[in-house]
């Protein structure tokens, strides 16, 4: 069981802040790592990952400093975002230099158990260059995995995969979590994150917006008002209609329509076509206008 | 020194379009000298040009700055250089390997060619021919160091590289005496001078010197390049 921890870390290039002031604790299980592109995630990584020194701040693994000291990579696996691994060797050759680089004393056998692991022993003699994301993906994951870290960290892992590829790799991850490994993987959709990880941490233009149980992040995020252009035969009578039922909080006449401002999200889409035609009025369009991502995380943001 | 990083550099550094040029080099070179033996252009005065000009002059700089930027250069510019950075290995074993491996490439696409273009020229006459291998083999390394460390602390290595190769050493070097002081072309040709009794081998740094300062040359890169290398920021964008 390994723990990583940064403490009040932050790092700036130049005069841009890309992380501020961000402390986590990140212990066995799947952690998600969640955020809009550009918040900081992969420059969080880079710092977990010792490829990144902390401008202020600690990043330490099981109490060790992780910067500047190689030895921490005994215990932890990287899988960067990157796709380029050595596309001249073939994914075994590949996975073998791998093993013998960390001087495991069974380099064939540990590279036969990390090809298992991913599926990847019927592709293993191809180069590299010849696989597809996915397959590069998997051959990054296993050697990442060669030597059996407590801990994995991974960018993206998911970018670029198509779905099948997507459900393996999020069952390959459940099942190193099971076996008490730490992971921590970062993802800019919520979807992937809410699928496969217990916690998520959340990072908006390089703050740490939220933390904590999948749960807890979602009641966040549903419970924010939500803005709704609603167009219709009347919209004046709808308008009545909406602000009656009290699950709005303003309501604007436009002339591209309705702008309705909901407090209550389930109750708001379920009440829209009731009211509608309650009132005889015929719906053209019920549109969210900020389901962005981004509009999501500056309101965690904003709490 | 390390088994497996050094098979990872050759496949890469061979396996590359650069590695022509590594063939095409002192192929021309011994094409020049067999062309010269045989149409009895082969006197002591043109091999010396021949030598310091070609062989030592212009493709031991060329062939430093592509072994010494290509064993490390291209695996930082894509990072590929995290998954042997993610190993419990000593960065310094990581940069002497490295090292190591251009200088490899050194003695197989320079020294030995340099060796066998001075003997078909000249034979063993005035040890020429054993003088400028050694020449190139000393040169070389330092070439590989410099240029090593520039590869790791710039992602414009080769283009400074040539300007110093090129610029400093060729055209700044043969007209101003001075600049002669700071050129491993000259060190080099130093230590050719000691081992040959050809007079027409001249060197304007005495050879005590010119030792000294390959030293310090080879040294500092290696420390310079292990220093650096420990507190690499990969930079990806975000």
């Amino acid at each position: 069981m390994s723990t990583i921890k940064l403490e009040n870390v932050s790092r700036w290039y130049g005069n841009v802040v890309a992380v501020n002031g961000v402390s986590m604790t990140i212990g066995p299980g799947v952690t998600g790592l969640l955020g809009p592109n550009g918040a900081g995630k992969s420059t969080l990584i880079h710092m977990m990952g010792g490829f990144l020194s902390p401008s202020s701040g600690t990043a330490t693994l099981d109490q060790a400093p992780i910067w500047k000291n190689p030895e921490v990579y005994r215990k932890l696996g990287l899988v960067p975002e990157r796709e380029s691994a050595y596309d001249f060797l073939t994914g075994r050759q590949f996975v073998l230099a791998m093993a013998k680089l960390h001087k495991l004393t069974q380099p064939i056998a540990a590279s036969r158990r990390a090809l298992g692991l991913v599926e990847m022993e019927d592709a293993a003699d191809r180069t590299i260059g010849t696989y597809s994301k996915g397959m590069k993906q998997r051959i990054k994951m296993a050697s990442a995995l060669i030597h059996d870290p407590p801990v994995l960290l991974l960018d993206e892992p998911f970018n670029g995969m198509d779905p099948r590829q997507r459900l393996q790799l999020m069952e390959l991850i459940r099942r190193m979590a099971d076996e008490g490994r730490t992971i921590l993987f970062s993802s800019h959709i919520l979807e992937e994150v809410e699928r496969l990880a217990q916690h998520i941490e959340v990072i908006v233009a390089g703050r740490h917006a939220a933390s904590g149980d999948f749960r807890d992040i979602r009641r966040l995020m549903t419970h924010r008002p939500h803005v709704f252009m609603v167009r219709s035969s009347d919209d004046r009578l709808l308008a009545s209609a909406i602000i009656a039922d009290g699950s709005a909080r303003s309501v604007q006449l436009t002339e591209a329509g309705l702008q309705v401002e909901a407090v209550d999200f389930r109750r708001f889409t379920w009440l829209v076509p009731q009211a509608a035609r309650a009132a005889d009025v015929r719906l053209w369009e019920v549109s969210p206008t900020d389901e962005s991502l981004e509009s999501v995380f500056s309101y965690l943001v904003a709490k | 020194m390390n088994r497996t990083i050094a098979y990872i550099t050759f496949r890469g550094m061979l396996g590359r379009r650069r590695a022509l040029l590594l063939f095409a080099l002192p192929a021309l070179l011994l094409v020049l000298a067999v062309t010269l033996r045989a149409t009895g252009n082969n006197d002591l005065d043109i091999s010396t040009v021949v030598l310091q000009r070609f062989a030592l002059g212009t493709v031991l700089p060329l062939l430093g700055l592509i072994a010494g930027t290509g064993v490390i250069g291209p695996e930082i510019d894509d990072g590929q250089i995290m998954y042997i950075l993610t190993k419990p290995i000593s960065r310094s074993v990581i940069i002497t390997t490295k090292l190591a491996v251009a200088i490899a490439l050194i003695i197989g696409f320079g020294v030995i060619p340099t060796l066998v273009a001075g003997l078909i020229l000249t034979g063993t006459l005035a040890q020429l021919a054993v003088a400028f291998a050694v020449a190139v083999l000393v040169g070389g390394t330092a070439y590989c160091a410099v240029f090593v460390a520039l590869a790791v602390y710039s992602r414009f290595a080769v283009t400074i590289g040539l300007m110093y190769a090129l610029i400093w050493e060729s055209l700044i070097g043969n007209f101003a005496p001075g600049a002669k002081n700071l050129s491993i072309q000259q060190w080099s040709l130093a230590i050719a001078k000691s081992l040959t009794s050809a007079t027409a081998v001249k060197a304007d740094i005495s050879l005590g010197a010119a030792v000294v300062l390959l030293i310090i040359v080879s040294a500092g890169g290696t420390l310079l390049a292990t220093t650096r290398l420990r507190t690499l920021s990969v930079t990806s964008a975000d």
